[in-house]
């Protein structure tokens, strides 16, 4: 490792650790931070698979879903870019498995609908708004809440008369539920 | 929903409350005590356990067996991890490995061939195919439990350490109620025992362990 990528890996690892702590501001910091890099390595991939580019944000959106469920496999006391890089790489393979089991349909089954789709898009993919409609209503208030919002969890809480370690436990699942549907898939 | 408004909201989500390694040693912890509670009070140790802790080939047994359980857990703990380097952990494997052929070589060297195949079928050879595999059931479960929390690169690979792991773990404990010691016998029936975990381990991960 150069030192660039060294320093940059213990920031990120640092603010990862602190994170796993409990510690909301580094989570964000760290998730804002590693998204641009996160979403070089899957435009790469899916140029080097010749996928459409116009993918790579559901696929930035898949891998952060996967980060955050599966943040305790990363052993805190290693570097976390290869972690990272091998999240994406998984990612991609599922996305691109999916991806080719649903282009072998043959082509009558879903003609008529090519005309309607924008971006030419055929593949039955689940983007993360389309998975958030699967949610129960409560959950998807909450998710809307802490996203879209962009309200905190005190404020969700306040709003829809619950605790706010119910708000938590309740996105918890949530996302734990988003994250499994495309794993499903 | 833009990435941003994503972020977000797992922000909110920071506290981690599953990590691998220590969850991992606890499921583990659990079935294998478990399997020895079943094997202390359903199936029992050997009668002769006091004098046949001096014997060279059951401490042979016992070690052998134990070296292979501590090292398979070492690759469990690792192949739940994405991007983990299996390499190392699993070469290790080839040290109870090499260890088992050195003892069938001593065995062959010192007993007469009239007694090879006599040695090797042992009195209880279906007893340790039943009860190995009965054995490792518990963290067997433990172990896919865990995995299915984790990420691994590869599910099949990933059931089937957890079956190896298992299964050694099973053959340790077993090997205190065996009454078979001949190398002979442990690599033909205990190594049988734990292939077929494994084999079962990858066919349960490649279905069950996908994230």
């Amino acid at each position: 490792m150069s030192n660039e990528i060294r320093a940059r890996d213990d920031e990120w690892a640092s603010l990862m650790r602190a994170a796993m702590g409990g510690d909301s501001q580094s989570y964000h910091r760290f998730l804002v931070t590693v998204t641009p890099y996160l979403r070089g390595l899957a435009k790469r991939r899916c140029l080097k698979a010749g996928v459409t580019t116009t993918e790579v944000e559901d696929i930035v959106q898949e891998v952060l879903l996967a980060v955050h469920t599966k943040r305790g496999t990363w052993d805190t006391t290693r570097p976390i870019g290869p972690w990272l890089s091998a999240i994406v790489r998984n990612k991609m393979i599922d996305n691109l498995r999916r991806r080719s089991r649903n282009s072998a349909l043959p082509i009558e089954d879903f003609e008529w609908n090519l005309a309607v789709e924008e971006n030419g898009s055929i593949t039955d993919r689940m983007d993360a708004e389309t998975a958030i409609a699967l949610l129960k209503p409560q959950q998807r208030e909450i998710v809307r809440s802490l996203s879209i919002d962009g309200s905190g969890v005190k404020e969700t809480a306040d709003r829809l008369g619950m605790t706010e370690g119910a708000v938590r436990v309740a996105l918890h699942r949530a996302l734990k539920l988003l994250a499994g549907r495309y794993g499903s898939k | 929903m833009k990435t941003d408004d994503l972020i977000k909201m797992l922000a909110q989500d920071a506290a981690v409350s599953f990590r691998l390694a220590p969850m991992m040693w606890a499921m583990l912890l659990l079935g294998v005590s478990a399997s020895a509670t079943l094997l202390l009070l359903k199936i029992g140790i050997r009668t002769d356990i006091a004098e046949a802790l001096f014997a060279g080939r059951v401490l042979f047994k016992l070690g052998l067996t134990l070296l292979s359980a501590l090292l398979a857990v070492n690759l469990l703990l690792r192949v739940g991890r994405p991007g983990a380097d299996l390499r190392l952990p699993a070469l290790l494997m080839m040290i109870p490995l090499a260890i088992l052929i050195l003892g069938v070589l001593a065995e062959l060297l010192t007993v007469p061939p009239s007694l090879w195949a006599i040695n090797m079928m042992g009195r209880n050879a279906m007893v340790c195919l039943v009860v190995i595999p009965f054995l490792s059931l518990a963290p067997m479960v433990g172990a896919m439990a865990v995995l299915r929390r984790a990420a691994p690169d590869s599910p099949g690979v990933a059931g089937a350490v957890a079956g190896l792991a298992a299964g050694c773990v099973a053959a340790a404990l077993y090997a205190w109620r065996c009454p078979d010691d001949s190398p002979l016998f442990v690599a033909a029936w205990y190594t049988l025992s734990i292939t077929a975990i494994s084999v079962t381990g990858y066919m349960f991960g490649k279905r069950t362990l996908r994230w």
